[in-house]
Parts: structure tokens; sequence; C-alpha cells
């Protein structure tokens, strides 16, 4: 008796679980939408990836495998359309014209996701200017990134002909998946080493600094590089001026008459 | 003398004073001043004082205003800016800063950028002049140099102005450390390590001086004294020193028919310089200006507050520092350990190349003195091309000085030019030893080329690109002949004979030793002098028998 009740229990249990975990049912439509995205991906990577990264995503001498890279990886690399590189690439694979539709990326996108589990692509509300702390988003960008990135992210040089990039007019989406997946020669930051909140701060602090509306209040930026090209500036045109006007008064000196 | 009382002229000279009624207001003034000063006969012995006129005279005067610029614009900043490292919370006008921790020297600055009335312009002005000064003292060294200008009567101010120089190259570094913003702390930061790498004493020495680590709590303070006080003082001293010795010693002047070694030719000082002069000062404050109203210069809002677990790409001290970084950039990280002791090379040599770097140009004159044994006075110039040791010498030093600037900026250099930062600094690595030597050997076949043109433009005058068909058919270029005033500047310049060892036996015919350093000498002159390093200058019989109408050549 007291088996069966216990079996009893335990059937409901389960089925219980069931019913409060199983997939609703619009879910299951999604499904099918799903894996009709994976099949459309599966398609574009076999054309576009698959000769270096493999045609599983497993990864050759040509690519590095792309189970597990997630969703963000796949959106930073093809939106600034550094993926796909040119088949010889120098140090580093530049940011280039992006030749790939929103849709299409979300589709390979969600082949690449398919293949194991990623960090996702970020929402708005992850990456938007809501609730961020400038001042503190400065800090931690001085803290973490600055050693690369230069001050306000004009980018800075690294070993053998690698460098990071300029950080100006790169979308606060981007800038947050590339803090998430760390591309290339970058680190990556998740959750557990930069919050959520911190990326946002960050992504304020950029945007605030070195954005479309950054007011430079002293005049000309000069590149923002600090005194190097400040020191070439005061050259060329400081002593440079001052020259050409010494020239222009020893030119016009009281003359002797001549009789 | 006075026309009102009669006590110090003569009771006749009053009389004449009084019958033409009372002197003009400025004769007074100068009268009243003259009587307690005795400005009289300073101005009288100094005001027609001659100076020669050329452009690149004026690169001193450059320095001086843009000095002067940085002495007032410097008072202003004083009233507005705290020396404390105190700790505050920013809550000033620049937002992306706010709430944030900092020194109380670094928020007066933003203060002074943000808050105070005219205080970014006269930020920047400051540090503008302050780059130019350093710019124009380095290039007005350079025409002193190449043109021989240092010789005999004018080492010391030489001296002084080397001097001037390197406090400048210290007034600026302690200047902008004041900020203590993340750019100049890392600059700190650095020289606290080079003076650890020191062996035995660089602990005490750094202590000494930041007061702590990381780089320490009172250099701020202490800095602030040395920029504002310390260092201009000696400066100032140091500037009327050298122009009172351009007085003493009369301005150098290039060669030209009618100048000679004893001789000045020029303007008087009044009224043709001080107006030049006055007129020169307000042009480059208004250069200065405009650059500094035009171009932000160290903005120190965008780099944050220093904090020692931060650092960012791209930071490299002011220009005149930048050979420094060039040195700790391209050394290799060498470290030798023992006894539980370090002794890092790699920071430890380069502190040792930089006094090297500035000392190998400050002796410089006195070595040449040495050898070629002139111990004559010089007050006319020499042109480069005249003497191809020294001007070899002097690119040398420029072509080292500027590698060494290309390594301190290697990575802009990279990103700029996409190049491997490995590949610029090995670059350097080798041009360090090479680029010098390449540049000697190239600029003194340039220059004995140059004199072989002026030779020949002596003997057979100068091409006029006009072709002329003679009856027979050939084709000739028609020279002109230069004129009495061009021949002489062409061949003014001296020629020397290199120095000789002399009889190695005495009159008794005992051999005497000869000392290496006079072995050395010889051949430092022959070196000089020689047959290979000048081409002898076209003489009068040489000029008449060409002249003397065999056609052209």
């Amino acid at each position: 008796m007291a088996a069966l009740v216990v079996l009893l229990l335990a059937l409901a249990c389960t089925g219980g679980l069931y019913a409060v975990f199983a997939p609703a049912g619009k879910a299951q439509a999604d499904e099918t939408a799903q894996s009709l995205t994976i099949e459309e991906g599966k398609k574009l990577y076999s054309v576009g990836c698959a000769s270096c990264h493999g045609t599983g995503g497993q990864g050759t001498s040509d690519g590095p495998s792309l189970v597990g890279v997630g969703a963000a990886a796949v959106d930073f690399q093809v939106s600034t359309g550094r993926m796909p590189a040119a088949t010889s690439q120098g140090a580093q694979v530049p940011r280039k014209k992006n030749i790939y539709s929103q849709a299409e990326i979300d589709q390979l996108a969600a082949y690449i996701a398919s293949l194991g589990a990623g960090p996702a692509v970020p929402t708005e509300q992850q990456y938007g200017p809501q609730g961020a702390d400038i001042a503190k988003g400065g800090e931690l960008f001085r803290n973490n990134c600055a050693q690369c990135h230069n001050f306000t992210g004009k980018g800075g040089a690294l070993t053998h002909g690698k460098y990071a990039p300029t950080l100006e007019d790169v979308t606060p989406k981007h800038i947050y998946e590339a803090m998430l997946t760390g591309p290339q020669n970058m680190p990556s930051f998740p959750d557990s080493t930069l919050s959520e909140q911190n990326k946002k701060d960050i992504i304020a602090y950029l945007h605030a600094v070195n954005g479309e509306e950054t007011e430079s209040p002293g005049g000309l930026e000069l590149g923002g590089l600090g005194p190097v090209s400040e020191g070439l500036f005061a050259w060329v045109f400081g002593l440079g001026a001052l020259i050409a006007v010494a020239v222009w008064v020893a030119a016009r000196t009281a003359k002797a008459k001549k009789s | 003398m006075s026309t009102t009382t009669s006590t110090t002229g003569t009771p006749a000279a009053d009389a004449a004073g009084r019958s033409r009624g009372k002197a003009p207001a400025g004769e007074r003034v100068a009268d009243w001043a003259d009587g307690r000063l005795g400005i009289y006969s300073l101005a009288k012995a100094n005001m027609r004082k001659i100076f020669p006129d050329h452009w690149s005279f004026m690169l001193g005067e450059v320095c001086l205003y843009s000095f002067l610029i940085i002495i007032l614009t410097g008072v202003y900043l004083t009233l507005f800016f705290h020396p404390s490292m105190n700790e505050v919370e920013y809550h000033g006008s620049y937002v992306p800063l706010q709430g944030q921790l900092m020194s109380e020297a670094y928020k007066s600055t933003l203060d002074i950028s943000f808050d105070v009335r005219g205080g970014l312009l006269i930020r920047q002005i400051h540090h503008w002049a302050a780059l130019v000064f350093l710019a124009g003292m380095f290039v007005h060294m350079m025409r002193v140099f190449f043109t021989g200008a240092f010789r005999k009567p004018r080492e010391i101010n030489w001296l002084f102005g080397f001097l001037l120089f390197v406090l400048g190259m210290f007034t600026g570094f302690t200047g902008y450390s004041l900020p203590d913003d993340l750019l100049s702390g890392t600059g700190i930061r650095f020289m606290e390590g080079a003076i650890l790498s020191v062996p035995i004493v660089g602990t005490y020495l750094s202590f000494f001086l930041f007061g702590g680590e990381f780089p320490g709590d009172d250099f701020v303070a202490r800095f602030f004294s040395i920029h504002v006080l310390l260092l201009p003082g000696i400066m100032l001293g140091l500037v009327v020193a050298h122009l009172i010795l351009v007085f003493y010693h009369k301005h150098t002047q290039f060669a030209g028919p009618g100048k000679t070694n004893k001789n000045v030719v020029g303007m008087p000082l009044l009224p043709v310089y001080m107006a030049k002069a006055g007129g020169f000062f307000f042009l480059v404050f208004g250069v200065l200006a405009a650059i500094s109203a035009i171009a932000t210069i160290n903005p120190i809002w965008a780099l944050g507050p220093y904090r020692p677990d931060m650092v960012s790409t791209g930071a490299q001290p002011d220009w005149y520092m930048g050979f420094s970084e060039g040195l700790i950039r391209v050394m290799p990280g060498w470290e030798i350990n023992f006894w539980g002791h370090t002794l890092v090379l790699g920071v430890f040599i380069p502190l040792l190349i930089f006094p090297l770097v500035l000392v190998a140009i400050a002796v410089y004159p006195f070595i040449e003195s040495w050898v070629t044994g002139d111990k004559r006075e010089h007050h006319i110039l020499d042109r480069p091309r005249n003497a191809p040791t020294r001007t070899a010498f002097g690119v040398a030093w420029i072509t080292l000085y500027f590698v060494l600037l290309v390594g301190g900026g290697n990575d802009i250099w990279a990103t700029h030019f996409h190049l491997s930062i490995n590949a610029i600094t090995w670059f350097v690595r080798v041009a360090f030893f090479v680029a010098p030597v390449v540049a000697f050997i190239v600029t003194k076949r340039i220059c004995l080329g140059l004199q072989r043109r002026d030779k020949d433009k002596v003997l057979h005058g100068r091409e006029s690109g006009i072709i002329k068909r003679l009856p027979h058919g050939e084709f000739i270029e028609v020279h002109e002949p230069l004129s009495q005033e061009q021949l002489h500047t062409l061949t003014a310049h001296e020629q020397y004979k290199p120095v000789e060892i002399g009889p190695t036996v005495d009159e008794n015919g005992v051999e005497r030793k000869v000392k290496a350093t006079e072995k050395l000498r010889a051949k430092l002159s022959k070196g000089y002098y020689g047959e290979d390093a000048q081409i002898p200058k076209p003489t009068v019989e040489e000029y008449k028998e060409i002249t003397s109408g065999h056609g052209h050549h």
C-alpha cells in the first residue's frame, strides 16, 4: 500500500513538474520557425564560413571552432564586417563593410548558437543608456580598457602589428558583444567579471567622451593621442609659424639709403 | 638738470634754462630718473648698440618671449591651483567625472579648465608656450651649433644656454606632472621606477623625493615648489646672464662685404631693434594665443585622475622628454639577480644614457677647440658646409635624438603606419648605433659637395640656364660671373691646417715622448682639416687664370 502511495506521489510530482516546465504550445510552434532559421543559417554558413571553420563549425587549421561561441560573437564578427575574413589577412582581421543583412546574421547566429550554448545577442535594455553611471563607467574603462584602447577609446598598438581598434562610431551593441565575447586579441569580460550594469556604464562613458555629440572644450583634439601629436603640432604649427613670422620681420628692416 | 631748483646746476646754466622756460615733461621725467638711477650713461652706452639682421638670430627671441609668456600665464594659474594631494570628491561642471574621488590638485585643474574665467585658454597658452619654448631652444641651440657661434669668447654662454634647455626640460616635466592626472601620474611612476633602479641609493632617493610609494603622497606639493620657484628662478637668472653676455660679446654675424671679426654691421638697438623686438613679442604672443584657442593640449578631463592601478596606452611624455621614453622603450629588459638583490639594467642603462645624450652636444665646443687648437676669438659665423666635421657631428646628434623620439612614440608609429611595434623597436635598436654614423658620413660628403659647388661658382660663375650656340655648331651654357660681394662671401672663410705632432726628437736628437692624447689630437685634427675633410678654396691666382679669358669650361 505504502509502495503504491509513493509511486502515485512520484508520478504526480513528475507530471506536475512536467506541466510546469514543459514548453508551451506557442513555443513549440516557434521551435519549427527556429529550426527553419537554423536551417537557413546552416546554408549561409556552408557558403561563407565553412571553408575555414569546418563544415560543422568544429574548426580547421584556418579558423577556430565555433562550438559554444554563442550568437553574440557571430553578431559582432559578421555585422562589423570582420567575418568572413579574407583568406590571407595580416596580423589582425580588420573591421570592414558588412555584406550580410541583419536577418541573415540572425540566421547564422542561430545556427552557431545551436552548436553549443554561448552568450546570446544582448538586448537594447542591456546596452541602452537608461540608468547608466557615466563616471563609474569612466573609472571602469580606465581600469579595464584604457591600457589597450587609450583614455577615451582612440585605440592603440599591440605586439607584432596587432592593435586595439578605435571605439569611435562602434555601436553600443557591438561594444557590449565585444566585452562579452572577447574577439581576436581582446580578453572577454563575462558578467562574472564585469556585470551587466558595469558594461552599460562603460558604454555610456564612451558615448559621453567619444561619441558623435562629444564636444572638445579646448579646441581641436589632434586625434586625442596625447603628447606625440601635441609635440608634432607644436613643432609644425607653433614653431613653424613663429619662424615664418621671424623671417617676415627680418625681411622688413630699415634699409640704409643708397647715396 | 633741473630747471626748477638751483642746487645742482651752475648759476649760468640755470639762468639759461629759465630764459628758455620749463623743459618738456618727458625730459623732466628722464632727468628725475637719471638723478636716482644713473641710467643716462647706461642708455648712452647701449642705445646705439648694433645688432646684425638675420631671421635665425631671432630664434633666441622666440625663446625669450615664450618664456615671458609662460611666466605671465603661470602666475595666473597659481592663483587657482591647489598643490595638494588630499582626496576629494568631484562635483564640478564636467559630467563624466561627477562623484569620482581625486586629489585636490586634479580637481583644481578641472576647475581651472571649466569654472575659472579664461582658465582653459590660459592653461593652454601656458602649455603650448612651454612646448614651443623648448622647441625654440632646441632650434636656437642648433643654429648656434651649426654656425660655430659657440667658439671663443662665447663658450660660457653656450653652456648657459644648454643649462636653460635642460632646466626647461625639467621645469616642463614638473609642470605637466602637477595636475595629478592619469597620464602624468604614469610619467612620475616611470621616473620613480628609474630612480629606484639606481643601485644602493635608489630606494632612499625615491622616498626622499616622493615621500612614499606608487609614487607617493607628497610629490605634488614638492614639484609645485620646484616648478614655480626653484627652477624658474634659476632659469630667470640664467636668462639675464645669457643676455648680458650677448651684449658684452656683441652679436655674431655672417661673413659679407664690410663685415670683419672686429665690427658688427647692422641696425642700432634704438629705435630699430626696440621696435622690432617689441613688435615681435606681440607677434609671438599672438601666434601662441591663436594656437591655444584653436587646438587643445593635455585635456586632463579626458585622462582621468591618477590611480596606481590604472594605465593607458599612448602614455608618452611631452616631446622634449620623448627621447628618454625612447631609450626606455627600446632597451631590452635585462636584469641581474645576485644575493637577493636585483639590478634592473633595462631601466638603469637608459637612465645613464639619458644625461650622456645631452652632455655629448654640450661638451662639443670644448672638444673642437682642443682638437683644432684654435684659441682666437671668432665673431664671424661659419657656413655649416665650411665646417664639415662639426656639421656632420651635429647632424649625427640630431639623428640620434630623432631616432630615440621615434622609439618613444613607437606605438603611434605602429598604429598610424600599419607597422609592427616590434619591428619599429628593432629598427630603433639598430638605428641607435648605425643611423648617427651614416648621418655623419652622408652629411660630411654633402658638405664637401657644397664646398666644391662654391668653388665652381667662384671660378666659373653661376649657371644661367641660357644655352648658346657657337658659330661652329657647339652648344654651351652661359655662366654669369658672380658679383664682388658674392665672391667675397663665398671665399671669406678661413681654412685650417691640421695640427702636427711636431718633431719627435729635440734639438739634441733625443727622442721625445709623444703623449697618447697628443697623437689622438693630431689624428682628430687630420680628420677635421686633412685632405679629405675640406676642399681648398679658390686662390686669387686660380681665379685670375680662369677669368683672364680662355673661354668657358
